[in-house]
C-alpha cells in the first residue's frame, strides 16, 4: 500500500538530515581546533545527498527516498595565524585554522532543522490518514 | 432494486488508492528537498479519473480460456514533472511551501473520500438491518 511508502521515504529524509545536522555540530565544535600543517588541521566536512528509488515486488513504483552518498571535505585555504608561542605552531611559528565557515554553518544548521520538522509533519499526517482508514465503517 | 455490492461504492475505492499514491509521491518531493537534482514530480489527478471513468474499454473474449484485460483504471498513472518557479543552482526543482500545501490537500481529500466511503456503508448498514 502507497501510504505505508510514506514512513520509508519520510525516515529515509529525517535520517539524512539528522547526519547533516551532526556534521554541522562537528563543523562548529572544531571551529577553532587548530594543527601544525595543513593535512593535520580539520577541514569543513558537507553531507552529499542523493534520491534513491525504491524497487518494490512487481509494479512501478514512484516513492523516492534520501541516501547520504558521503562526505566530503571542504577545499577552501585554511587561514593561517602568525603565533610562535603555540604548542602546535610550526618551525615558522604559524598555527593553521580550519576552514568552517560560521555563517555558512548556521544556515546549513536552520535549513537542517526545517528540512527535518517537514518530515515530521508528513510522517504524522501519513499516520493519522491511516488511523482514520482503520476506523472506516465503524 | 437489489442492492449491487460491487457498485455500491462508486469509483469512491479509486479515488482512496490515487490519493494514497500521491500522498507517497509528494512525501519524496518533501523528503529529497535537499537532493541535488531532484526533480519534483506529481500527477494530473483530473486526466486519470476522467481517463479510469470514461470509456471503459476491455478487451473482447471470445474463447473460454480468455482472459479479460482489466481496463486501465489506476495502474497507468502517468507521472509528470512539476514546472518549477525559480531555478536553483543544484539544479534541484522542489517548493518545500508548495510541496507541503499540496501534500495537506491531498490528505485533506482523503479524509472527505473516507467520510463519504463511511456515509456509503452506513447507508448499506441502515438498508440491511432497516434500523
Amino acid at each position: 500500500m502507497a501510504l505505508f511508502d510514506v514512513f520509508d521515504i519520510a525516515g529515509s529524509a529525517m535520517g539524512a538530515e539528522a547526519v547533516r545536522l551532526n556534521v554541522t555540530a562537528s563543523n562548529l565544535a572544531n571551529a577553532q581546533s587548530v594543527g601544525p600543517d595543513e593535512k593535520g588541521t580539520y577541514h569543513a566536512r558537507h553531507p552529499i545527498f542523493s534520491a534513491v528509488m525504491q524497487s518494490l515486488q512487481g509494479g512501478e513504483n514512484h516513492s523516492v527516498g534520501v541516501k547520504v552518498d558521503g562526505i566530503v571535505e571542504s577545499q577552501a585555504p585554511l587561514e593561517k595565524r602568525h603565533q610562535p608561542g603555540h604548542p602546535l605552531a610550526n618551525e615558522d611559528g604559524f598555527v593553521f585554522l580550519p576552514n568552517v565557515n560560521m555563517v555558512d554553518e548556521m544556515s546549513n544548521m536552520i535549513s537542517a532543522s526545517r528540512s527535518y520538522q517537514s518530515n515530521v509533519e508528513v510522517l504524522n499526517t501519513s499516520k493519522q490518514m491511516m488511523m482514520a482508514t482503520l476506523r472506516l465503517g465503524q | 432494486m437489489a442492492i449491487n455490492f460491487d457498485k455500491a461504492l462508486g469509483n469512491l475505492p479509486e479515488h482512496l488508492s490515487l490519493y494514497g499514491q500521491r500522498s507517497s509521491l509528494l512525501a519524496s518531493n518533501i523528503a529529497n528537498a535537499d537532493t541535488p537534482g531532484f526533480k519534483a514530480r506529481d500527477i494530473d489527478f483530473q486526466s486519470i479519473m476522467s481517463k479510469a471513468s470514461g470509456a471503459r474499454m476491455s478487451m473482447a473474449t471470445t474463447q473460454a480460456g480468455h482472459i479479460g484485460g482489466a481496463d486501465a483504471a489506476i495502474g497507468g498513472m502517468e507521472l509528470l514533472y512539476r514546472m518549477p518557479t525559480q531555478t536553483s543552482l543544484d539544479g534541484n526543482t522542489v517548493n518545500t511551501q508548495v510541496e507541503q500545501a499540496q501534500f495537506t490537500e491531498n490528505a485533506v481529500r482523503y479524509q472527505s473520500t473516507l467520510t463519504f466511503l463511511g456515509g456509503k456503508f452506513s447507508s448499506l448498514k441502515m438498508a440491511i438491518t432497516g434500523k
